[in-house]
């Protein structure tokens, strides 16, 4: 009879998350609206390659993280880098305006919940995907179009409606051009803003699909956001929960939503079963 | 009773109908326009017994740099005698004593809506556009703050949008007129509503060019000699409308932009836009040297490339 050893001879190589520093680190986001405290002292670390999905009610402050994140809004005070070459020591929130637009349009995509936010409804779909690069700098209409081309199939789209106005399609079709347009310049961070609420269960499935393929395949870092438990369940590897402009918990998404310690917490789990 | 038994006596009114602050501010802008060619100067703009929208922006301009030697030419759509046209020439002149003609190369002053004349004009002449929309970042950024950042921060990327929509649609650039185009290599402008026909006569220019808008309150300009670029795709160059195969009926001129007369039979008929250089033709009066030759070749010392006509 062996005796297994309680130790492997060779020690086990450190976990990707301590070995690699985060993509995203953000820290003592504070944001006030009028005497409204939106947001108090909340920081959050993105490792490369991971889903983080925040949940929370509404009002909770979900969507001013999302709008600080993508640098729409400035915080009160807070710090927020991105460990990107060029930028990896810089505040981003300290940039001037010019960088910190360079930076939003390189490096960080977004999906809206509403495709009325992030969409030229009467402009060409593609044409909404190759604004992105656009504003980039490229100024090759075959690159543009091979760009967009190549964007819409990844967030499968059809192609033979490219060149149509987000206007006419459906809203699974409008959210798949936010997709789209959020990965045009394959960006380091991608951010979705409940990206499947208000499409029917089916068509929440399919875009659900092509975003845990994306995810997979390009071993992409995002930040989600939701309300949905069963969209954090499928995507997210740990989860925040937010209530009241704080983060009242956080953790592995298992062991949030499977054994939730934090009273609302427990609320929030138990009125989803 | 007529209209004039009306109105005030002429020496009721100051020198050229505006009173001495509006002039100076008038100029004032001008000088700040010239200095930083392609940017939109706002300017207190004043009541003029026309309507908003009928060229009260040029008719300012005009009124401030009028002088009791000048020669004033005023086209509308190319004519010297459509009423709008008749109308701003007999005010300016009742105003300001300043002598009238439909020659462009003998005006100083040249207060035109839509086109730029097709006779080349000359250094010392000023050209005088009436704008209805300053603002080039309107299509694709409606809120004029955010518009006005982006001008500061030159990033016009979005600008193509709307290139790239007709491009994607028509296969061609297809924007009639108020082509967007880049001033000496930092802003970009509207450059009125003329033809894209007129666009490249702006660059590298003689004359000086002023674009006031009386509505929107904004002053720019392209000074002589200053370079102005349309904008446009690396591997789709810059077009202009396609003139080929249209002859004037009554001068015969080809390669001139024309106007289409539409007839009976649903065919059409062509005649020269500018009336002036038509007028010139029709008496044998010499007309001076044109942008586009009579092959329709445009030349130019700068680094614009010549014209691409869609094949």
């Amino acid at each position: 009879m062996t005796v297994i050893s309680s130790r492997p001879s060779v020690p086990l190589d450190a976990p990707r998350l301590q070995a690699t520093p985060p993509l995203l680190r953000a820290e003592g986001l504070t944001k006030r609206y009028g005497t409204r405290m939106a947001m108090h002292d909340v920081s959050l670390e993105v490792y490369p390659g991971e889903v983080v999905g925040v949940v929370g009610e509404s009002g909770s402050g979900k969507s001013t993280l999302l709008r600080l994140l993508n640098l729409e809004e400035m915080p009160d005070v807070g710090v927020y880098t991105l460990d990107i070459d060029g930028i990896r020591e810089r505040d981003l929130f300290a940039l001037p305006r010019f960088d910190r637009r360079g930076v939003q349009i390189k490096h960080i995509g977004i999906v809206y919940q509403n495709p009325h936010l992030g969409l030229r409804m009467k402009f060409t779909s593609s044409g909404n995907v190759a604004e992105r690069l656009l504003i980039a700098g490229e100024r090759s209409f075959a690159t543009l179009r091979a760009a967009a081309r190549d964007s819409l199939a990844a967030s499968e789209f059809p192609l033979d409606r490219m060149d149509d106005p987000p206007r006419v399609l459906s809203g699974g079709m409008q959210q798949r051009v936010q997709l789209a347009k959020a990965l045009a310049m394959k960006p380091a961070l991608l951010l979705l803003d409940e990206p499947t609420t208000g499409l029917d269960v089916s068509i929440q499935a399919t875009v659900l699909d092509t975003l845990k393929r994306l995810q997979r395949e390009r071993d992409m870092t995002i930040v989600l956001v939701s309300h949905d438990l069963g969209v954090i369940r499928t995507l997210a590897d740990r989860v925040l929960v937010m209530r009241g402009g704080r983060v009242v918990e956080r953790g592995l998404t298992d062991q949030i939503l499977d054994d939730p310690q934090h009273p609302y917490t427990q609320q929030l789990v138990h009125a989803k079963l | 009773m007529t209209l004039s038994e009306l109105t005030n006596e002429r020496q009721g009114y100051s020198f050229g109908y505006l009173d001495a602050y509006a002039k100076r501010e008038l100029r004032r802008r001008a000088l700040k326009a010239i200095a930083i060619p392609g940017y939109q100067v706002p300017y207190a703009s004043r009541e003029l017994p026309i309507a908003r929208g009928w060229g009260t922006g040029g008719l300012q301009v005009t009124l401030a740099l009028v002088g009791p030697d000048s020669i004033v030419k005023v086209i509308d759509q190319g004519a010297d005698d459509s009423v709008n046209a008749a109308n701003l020439r007999r005010f300016i002149k009742r105003m300001s004593g300043a002598s009238t003609t439909t020659d462009t190369l003998r005006a100083t002053i040249l207060q035109s809506r839509h086109r730029i004349p097709e006779e080349i004009m000359q250094e010392g002449q000023v050209l005088v556009l009436q704008v209805p929309d300053p603002e080039p970042l309107r299509r694709v950024q409606p809120d004029i703050s955010k518009a006005a950042q982006l001008h500061a921060d030159a990033d016009y990327g979005q600008m193509w949008l709307g290139l790239y929509e007709q491009l994607v649609r028509f296969k061609q650039y297809v924007q009639g007129a108020d082509y967007p185009s880049l001033v000496h290599g930092r802003y970009i402008m509207n450059p009125s509503p003329i033809p894209r026909w007129d666009t490249p006569k702006l660059h590298q220019a003689a004359h000086l060019t002023l674009l006031s808008a009386g509505r929107e309150k904004r002053m720019y300009a392209v000074p002589p000699y200053t370079n102005v670029q349309p904008l446009e795709f690396d591997d789709v160059p810059f077009q202009i409308e396609d003139q080929t195969g249209r002859v004037c009926k009554t001068t015969g001129a080809a390669n001139k932009f024309m106007n289409e007369l539409p007839q009976d039979d649903g065919s059409a008929t062509f005649e020269l836009s500018d009336s002036g250089y038509a007028e010139k033709l029709k008496n044998d009066l010499a007309p001076g040297a044109t942008y586009f030759d009579e092959q329709g070749n445009f030349y130019h010392d700068g680094y614009l490339k010549p014209p691409v006509r869609p094949a």
